[in-house]
This record gives structure tokens, C-alpha cells and sequence, in this order.
């Protein structure tokens, strides 16, 4: 067995025990039993990374296993990390750990919940260790598929509509991207020899101009569409209204981090010539995006509204940072992807369990909780505070990092679109300060609220390691941001050079 | 011409064997024990199944109009496979009091259907072709119409009669015009005369359209809904799948070799019934409430993906639809075992009977989430392979928009798809069907479905097996 498959068959071993049983209190301690292994795991696998690195093995992945699985069209079983996908595959455990946390309370066909939330999970640690296109688009689809099910049945409001029009969104994006990597796999030679589905080998060749003009669109649409790129980011407001707790925290945080992982190290990086030329349109998309989405999250009163608005502000961010063709934004694109990662993480948690009290996620309903649950509080205030990027958190250090690198690209057009994607973080600060005033400070607005309870023990485990890894990125990024800086380099090179 | 020759013919002659020992077995057995019947054909099958996996004697028969090579004997196991699925299928249906004494018919026509299925695919020349086809069409509107009672049974048998016998007029129509042009009736004469000439194209269009009448493409599809639905359940598994997956390999053998130097005129034909097929068939699925005829749509729409491997024009592309047939027997016969159980136990046929499925039969309704997910495309079951090579292989080709077109049309279908299953485990109602407990056979052929489902994809070696014998055109 070697050291990345790991990643999947904990996952699995996780879901075939809890197939054993069916009493929600024991499933849902054998979930997160497995996540913690998993998650132990992963804090293991980075010390043996970061052991590799010093000991100067400069490969450009590592812990690599390439087998033969579909011999004619030459598809691998190819699997192998470096500082972007390692960052992010500790990104993933962590929000699925906590995601178990914060969906203790769940007792309605426990085992299935669990069961297909870790089935998601296991897509989306397959997606981040893939080097093999063909398996990589497998996982990210065995990551969408669990969505169906767990907003349609776990969910809430207009759940069969939302995850309806969710899982037919980025199925029809995945669609468009299937199309793209079979252009890319057929233009893997243009010399003749070998085609393959290897992305690293992919990117040592170049594609041919006018292949990569017809594949790049789709290919960069298609994992756009994840990550929410405007116009097609309609999906991902209904589907995080309606999602259980746990899937909002997992989707948001992780899942559509598939998109931007995909756009730039798939779209971004194996078709250069094509992104290039093209990049004016999609920068004058996630420029839109960007903005668009945070003066939405203004007019929202729905807590989850409010979030899933300002995701697709943060994720346009990074589609933005993924055509500046710049290393330093690049790197950028990635912290941000962390960074937003659990931020919004913590927030959806946030958000579940007030819910789960006030059973409303109405701000003008709600005012004064602070007084009643003041843990709660606090931690909203300071997932607020990290997302509208106060220095010492994550998020500042992220976007500090895209705009730095974006503002590096000295013509006017990219300038521009700097600027009004910096004004979006304005904006962000107005809805974060304003509903979080609303809904925690002032008069108690409903007697009935004085007697909630604040944070039980499974809501502080989840709280807790969020914040943590907030404070702990914000204040320590050195090791994260040069991890994935000096792992961009290899690629970067080629990328200038092709 | 030795007697031992004819072991060249051991398929077809194994299911003689089995007819014959059906005869006599319902001769001296009282008419009570319907249960023997069925133990004995299902046994004589599997028997049947296993065997025609090892290899056989390669070769020719009767001056070249039989012939036995690795490809037809896979395309004939593939065949098989179904067959014996659905058979286990089947036996819940058999058992029931209204075909009391009838069983051992539908066995035996089940069987001669088959062998005339096996006949066309081992033909050498378009006159055997034309009596497989016969064989295997007219025993088939008996099975259509075997709910004798049944008026919709009988209706249907009707229709599917009359159009079988339009599209047999079709394609001798089209025989005769390639015999006017070549001179000859056997496919080994025929390569290298086919030179593009129009009376050739016309012929090339009458042959495909009466084959296309089989494999119900767009737009010679109407006769598909009505007939599926007024069929019993088993039945119109054996339509969709069997007899759709052989009329389909004999269109590739054709048009892989005789009409191998038309490519240019038979790609435009297949890609405007493969855009047709597709897009019609989905977009008739998605208002369906019955669930055969739900079915018998998206099966019209499976067979527009088949078409993106046919139009490949290589061993590769011969080897994707072999595959997608495989993985399609196994997802459909998933599909409509489960519906043949609910059908068998309880009666109710309506997409909304099915609300609340997963509260009483967890694991049914699993399987059928498999099916439908396999039939959809989605990962990591078999009919995502399935797709992914078939669509591989039009674009190995160029035909990015085709794979464009049929890339749109599996969001669709997931849209309907995902309907039942929506009904199946979203929606809660007060009473849903009750808890069915369905007998050990039925059970194992869900079972060995879902084994397919699962295993086929991810195992490469079948596909890998399959383009072997490819190789063997």
C-alpha cells in the first residue's frame, strides 16, 4: 500500500464500518474516529513531506505511484503530492473533522448521512492526489454525485429544487470538462508518440495553438463553474441555503476549491498560450464575480445567503489570482483557496448551530445573542473579522499575497480590475460588520431566545480547531506560503517558458 | 464436409439442446410442478453461459455462410450473459398463477429468439443474416404478446409485428439493391466492390434504416414506447437489452466490413441519427410516468451513445460498444429487475409509485440507484467507463461537437434519472410499497447485476479483453 492511496481506503474503511451499524450515537462517534485517523494521518504525511523537501528532494511530486489501469487509452493510477495539493488535502481533513462535529446533532437515517458525507470527502482527497486526468475527473465526480443526496434529503427549505439545480449545474460544467480533457489527452503528442492523461507529463509538451483555443474555454468554464465564476455561480447560493450544516461546510470549504485547483493547475497551466489570449474575458468574469457577489451578500438577510454570496466574491478572487500569470499571485490563488477554505468553513458551522437553536437564519429575526451565547458569538465576530481580512488572520495574508502579485502585471487593463477587486474587500467589511450587528448586538429581540444554550462540546471541537487553524495561518504563514511558493516553481518555469 | 464440422456451430447447437430438453421436460412433468421448468432452463442456461465462454472451433460453415470467430463468440457471451440474467429474472414471473402451463413457451421462445440473434451475427452472407433476423423477430412478438388476457399485450404484439415486417421489407429491399450492384449475396465477395456508386448508397440507407428499426434510432423509433410498455416487464428487459445489443453488433460487423469503404457515406448517416437519437430520446424520457415506458425512451437514448463508438470506424471503436453493451446489460437488467420485482409482488408500474422506496426496501432501492447511476454515467460504476471510451472514441476521431452534443444530452438524462431516485429516497410519503421479500432467484439476479455494475468498470481487464478479441475482425 503505498502512502497516498491511504487517503482514499481510510475513508472507505470508515464508511464500510459504519455500514455495521445503525444507531446514530454510534456512527457518528466511528465517523469521527476515522476523520481523526485520517486527519493524523495527514498531519503525518506533511512532516514526511516536509522531511523529503529537506532532505533536497526537489521532485516535482512526491510520494509518487504510477500503476497501469486501462492499458489502450493509457490511463494511470497515477497519484503524487506537492505543496499546493498537500496544503489543500490538509485544508480537506481538517473541514471534514470538524464537519463530523458539527453534524452530531443529526439523527434522521444517521448512517446513510455519514456514509455518503465521507463518500464526498473521499472524492475529494482522490482529486487533490490525482496526476492522472482521467482519475481525477472520477473523483471530482464521485465528490459531486453525494451532493444530491445529501442536500435533497438531509437539507432544508426548497432542498429538492436546490440540489436539483446543483447537482445539474456542475454536472453540465463537468460535462463541458470531460470534453476538454479528452481534447487535451488526444493533443498530449503532437510529435507523435505516446498520448496521455499524466498532467505533468502534459505539461512539459506544448498543445498545439488552435486545440488549446477550442479545450481551454471548456476546461476552464467547466472548473470554473465550481468555483463558482460568474454567471454560472447561480448553483451555489440555493445549494448552500439548502444544505445541512455539514455539506454547506464541506462544499464551500472544499469543494469548490476543486474548481479553482482545476482552473489553474489544469486549464491555467497546460493550455498557457490560450489562457493567455484569453484571459481578458475571464478576468472581466471573476472581476464581475468578485464584486457582484459581495454587494449581493449586502441586500441578503439570510445568514446562509449571506455566506454563499460572499463565497462566490472570495472564489472570484481566485479565479481572478489563476490568470495573473505571476507566481506571486499564483501562490496567492492557493493561500486564498486555504484561507477561504476555512473561513467559510467556520462560518457554515457558525451558522448550523445557531440555526439549530434560533431555528432561524433570519438576521432581522434574531438580535442580542451575544448575551445568550457568547462563545458563539465571538466566534462569528472573528470568522467575520478574518473574511473581511484583518491582518493576523488567514484571509489578509492570502489576499494581501493576490494583490501584490496582480498589481505586479503593469498594464492598465489588469490594474483596473485590481482596484475593483480590492473594492470588493470594502464591501465585504459592510455586510460581515452589518449583519453580525444586527444578529449579536443591541436588545434581545425574542424572549424565547434567553434560555438557548451556548456551544456544547462538539460544537467547541469544531469551533475551536477552525479557529485555530485561522489564527495559526494568519499569524504563522511563512511555512504554508513557501511550501507552495517553492512548489510553484517548477511549473512556473515551464509555464514562462511554453 | 465432416460431422464434426458442425461443432463449429456449437452455440447454436447447445441452444437446440436446450430447447429439445425443455420439450420433453414439460411432456413428463404434470402441469403442477411449474417450478421444475424453471430450475431446468435456468440451470441449462447458466450451463449454456459458462460454456460459450471457452473458446470454440474458429471457422466456416456451409461455403461461408456460417462463421465462427473469437469476436462473434464474445458478442454471443455478452448475449448470453443477459439472457441468463434475465431468465433468473424472469422466474418470479413464471411462477405466478396466470402462466400456469406457459412457462416452458416462454423459455422456448426465448431460446429460438436467441438463436436467431446468434444467427445474424455469425453470418457470412446476407441471406443467413436475413433468416437470424427472422428467426429472432417473430417468436418475439409472441413473448410481446404473452399476456394473453391483456389487451395492451396483445396490442402490442400486433404493432411490433407489422413494423418488424416493414423493416424486414426494408433491409431485403436493400439486400436486393447491393445484389444488383455486386453480383453476389456473400460478404467475402462483396469487399472492395463497394465503390460509392448511388444505387450503393441507397442500398446502405435502406439496410441501415431497417436495422435501425431494431435498435429503435431516431427516427425510426415510434413503435418502441408503445410496445415496451405493453409487454410484460421481462419482456421488455429482453427487447431493450438482448435484442437491441445484437441487432447493434450486427450493424457494426456490416459496417466494418462490407460497407467499410462507404464510411464516408454511412459517418454522415450515423452522425445525424446519433445527434437525433439522443437528443429526441432524452427529451421524451423526461416527461414519462410509467416506468417501461420510461425506460424504453432512455434505452432509445443509451443507443444514440453507441453510435459515438460505431462512428469510430476501428478495432477501438468496435471495442467501446461491445463494452457499452456489456456494462448496458447489467445496468438495465439492474434497472428493470427491480421493477419486474416491484411489477411481480405488488402491480404498481408509475415513476410516483415508487415515493418513499427506501423506507421498506433499502436494499432494492439501492440497486436501483446503481442502475440508474450506471445508466447516467456517474462514477466510480460501470457505465461511466462505458461512456467515457465511447466518447473517447468519437473524439479519437475529431468529432469533438458530436461528444459536445452527447456530453449535454447525459445531463439530461441525469435529470430524469435522478426523478426516481428522487421519488425513491428524497420523498417520504405515509404508505409506501411495502417491504418486498422477493425469492432467492430474483434475488441473485439483482445480485449478479450489481456485481456487474460495480466491478466491470474498475476492473480493467475486461475492457482490455474485450479489445483483444477486437483485433480479430
Amino acid at each position: 500500500m503505498d502512502k497516498l492511496s491511504l487517503l482514499i481506503w481510510i475513508p472507505v474503511a470508515t464508511m464500510i464500518v459504519i455500514g455495521f451499524f445503525k444507531e446514530p450515537k454510534k456512527v457518528r462517534v466511528i465517523a469521527a474516529i476515522g476523520m481523526a485517523v485520517q486527519l493524523t494521518y495527514i498531519v503525518y504525511l506533511l512532516f514526511a513531506f516536509f522531511a523529503e523537501r529537506n532532505a533536497g528532494n526537489t521532485d516535482e511530486m512526491l510520494f509518487v505511484t504510477d500503476l497501469v489501469w486501462y492499458e489502450s487509452l493509457n490511463i494511470h493510477y497515477a497519484v503524487g503530492v506537492d505543496g499546493v495539493s498537500m496544503s489543500l488535502i490538509l485544508l480537506t481533513g481538517i473541514v471534514i473533522f470538524t464537519g463530523v462535529f458539527a453534524s452530531w446533532e443529526i439523527t434522521d437515517r444517521a448512517q446513510e448521512f455519514f456514509i455518503t458525507l465521507i463518500l464526498l470527502a473521499t472524492g475529494v482527497f482522490g482529486f487533490f492526489i490525482s496526476l492522472d486526468l482521467f482519475t481525477m475527473f472520477l473523483f471530482y465526480e464521485v465528490a459531486v454525485i453525494p451532493m444530491y443526496l445529501l442536500i435533497g434529503i438531509w437539507g432544508s427549505g426548497p432542498k429538492e429544487y436546490s440540489a436539483m439545480k446543483l447537482t445539474l449545474m456542475l454536472m453540465g460544467a463537468s460535462a463541458f470538462l470531460l470534453v476538454g480533457i479528452l481534447g487535451i489527452y488526444f493533443h498530449s503528442a503532437p510529435d507523435g508518440g505516446e498520448l496521455t492523461f499524466n498532467f505533468i507529463e502534459i505539461s512539459k509538451i506544448s498543445i498545439p495553438k488552435d486545440a488549446q483555443m477550442f479545450f481551454f474555454p471548456m476546461t476552464f468554464v467547466g472548473f470554473g463553474v465550481l468555483a463558482a465564476l460568474y454567471p454560472f455561480h447561480t448553483w451555489s447560493p440555493d445549494g448552500h441555503a439548502s444544505a445541512p450544516t455539514a455539506v454547506s461546510m464541506l462544499h464551500a470549504g472544499v469543494l469548490m476549491k476543486l474548481g479553482g485547483y482545476g482552473a489553474l493547475r489544469i486549464a491555467v497551466m497546460l493550455m498557457p498560450e490560450a489562457a493567455q489570449s484569453m484571459a481578458w474575458f475571464f478576468i472581466i468574469l471573476a472581476t464581475i464575480g468578485s464584486v457582484y457577489g459581495a454587494l449581493g451578500a449586502i441586500a441578503q438577510k439570510d445568514l446562509k445567503y449571506i455566506n454563499a454570496y460572499s463565497s462566490v466574491s472570495h472564489l472570484g478572487l481566485i479565479l481572478f489570482a489563476s490568470l495573473m500569470f505571476n507566481q506571486v499571485a499564483y501562490e496567492g490563488a492557493v493561500l486564498q483557496m486555504i484561507s477561504h477554505g476555512l473561513i467559510t468553513a467556520l462560518f457554515f458551522a457558525l451558522i448550523g448551530m445557531i440555526y439549530g437553536r434560533t431555528h432561524t437564519r433570519n438576521i432581522y429575526e434574531m438580535g442580542g445573542l451575544m448575551k445568550v451565547m457568547p462563545i458563539l458569538g465571538v466566534a462569528y465576530m472573528i470568522a467575520g473579522f478574518a473574511s473581511l481580512g484583518l491582518p493576523g488572520l488567514s484571509a489578509f495574508v492570502a489576499e494581501m499575497t493576490i494583490f501584490v502579485g496582480a498589481f505586479q502585471n503593469p498594464d492598465m487593463f489588469t490594474r483596473v480590475a485590481t482596484v475593483l477587486v480590492i473594492s470588493s474587500i470594502v464591501v465585504t467589511a459592510v455586510y460581515i460588520l452589518r449583519a453580525a450587528a444586527i444578529m449579536l448586538y443591541g436588545p434581545l429581540k425574542d424572549k424565547r431566545f434567553a434560555a438557548l444554550p451556548d456551544a456544547r462540546w462538539y460544537d467547541k471541537v469544531a469551533v475551536f480547531i477552525l479557529i485555530g487553524a485561522i489564527a495559526g495561518m494568519g499569524m504563522f504563514p511563512g511555512w504554508l506560503g513557501n511550501m507552495i511558493f517553492d512548489d510553484l516553481t517548477p511549473m512556473f518555469s515551464r509555464f514562462i517558458a511554453g | 464436409m465432416q460431422l464434426s464440422d458442425f461443432l463449429i456451430m456449437r452455440s447454436e447447437l447447445s441452444l437446440l439442446v436446450i430447447i429439445i430438453t425443455l420439450i420433453h421436460v414439460e411432456i413428463f412433468s404434470s402441469t403442477r410442478n411449474r417450478r421444475k421448468v424453471v430450475v431446468v432452463a435456468s440451470a441449462l442456461l447458466l450451463l449454456h453461459t459458462v460454456l460459450g465462454f471457452f473458446p470454440g472451433i474458429e471457422g466456416e460453415l456451409f461455403g461461408g455462410m456460417y462463421k465462427n470467430t473469437r469476436l462473434t463468440e464474445l458478442m454471443k457471451g455478452v448475449l448470453n450473459i443477459g439472457v441468463f440474467i434475465l431468465i433468473l429474472q424472469s422466474s418470479g414471473w413464471m411462477m405466478k398463477e396466470e402462466n400456469k402451463g406457459k412457462s416452458t413457451e416462454y423459455y422456448i421462445l426465448l431460446a429460438v429468439t436467441l438463436m436467431g440473434m446468434y444467427f445474424m451475427i455469425s453470418a457470412g452472407d446476407f441471406l443467413m443474416l436475413y433468416l437470424g433476423l427472422e428467426l429472432a423477430t417473430i417468436p418475439m412478438a409472441a413473448l410481446v404478446a404473452f399476456k394473453l388476457k391483456t389487451l395492451k399485450s396483445i396490442e402490442a404484439g400486433a404493432k411490433f409485428i407489422l413494423l418488424a415486417a416493414l423493416s424486414s421489407g426494408i433491409i431485403l429491399f436493400g439486400i436486393s439493391m447491393i445484389y444488383g450492384t455486386t453480383g453476389s449475396i456473400y460478404y467475402a465477395d462483396m469487399m472492395g466492390m463497394m465503390e460509392m456508386n448511388m444505387l450503393q448508397i441507397v442500398a446502405l440507407a435502406f439496410f441501415v434504416a431497417g436495422l435501425a428499426f431494431k435498435i429503435s434510432l431516431v427516427p425510426f423509433h415510434f413503435w418502441t414506447a408503445d410496445v415496451y410498455e405493453g409487454s410484460p416487464v421481462n419482456v421488455a428487459a429482453y427487447l431493450s437489452v438482448v435484442s437491441k445489443g445484437a441487432s447493434i453488433f450486427v450493424l457494426i460487423i456490416l459496417l466494418f466490413t462490407v460497407f467499410k469503404e462507404m464510411f464516408m457515406a454511412w459517418e454522415i448517416l450515423l452522425y445525424t441519427m446519433a445527434v437525433l437519437t439522443m437528443t429526441l430520446g432524452n427529451i421524451f424520457a423526461l416527461r414519462q410516468q410509467n416506468i417501461q415506458r420510461f425506460l424504453a425512451f432512455s434505452s432509445i437514448a443509451q443507443a444514440g451513445f453507441i453510435l459515438l463508438g460505431i462512428i469510430n470506424g476501428t478495432e477501438y471503436g468496435m471495442a467501446t460498444v461491445i463494452y457499452f453493451v456489456l456494462v448496458y446489460v447489467f445496468s438495465n437488467l439492474g434497472a428493470f429487475g427491480v421493477v419486474s420485482v416491484v411489477n411481480n409482488n405488488v402491480g404498481k408500474l408509475n415513476i410516483d409509485d415508487y415515493k418513499g422506496f427506501y423506507q421498506t426496501n433499502p436494499r432494492l432501492s439501492l440497486s436501483m440507484l446503481l442502475a440508474l447511476f450506471s445508466l447516467a454515467g456517474i462514477p466510480p460504476v460501470a457505465g461511466y467507463f462505458g461512456k467515457f471510451f465511447l466518447f473517447a472514441a468519437a473524439a479519437q476521431q475529431g468529432y469533438y461537437w458530436l461528444v459536445i452534443i452527447a456530453v449535454i444530452n447525459t445531463i439530461i438524462s441525469l435529470y430524469y434519472y435522478l426523478r426516481v431516485v428522487k421519488a425513491m429516497f428524497l420523498d417520504r410519503v405515509e404508505e409506501p410499497i411495502a417491504y418486498i421479500k422477493s425469492d432467492i432467484v430474483t434475488r441473485s439476479s439483482i445480485i449478479i447485476s450489481v456485481v456487474g455494475i460495480l466491478f466491470v468498470g474498475i476492473i480493467s481487464q475486461f475492457f482490455d479483453w474485450i479489445l483483444f478479441y477486437s483485433w480479430g475482425m
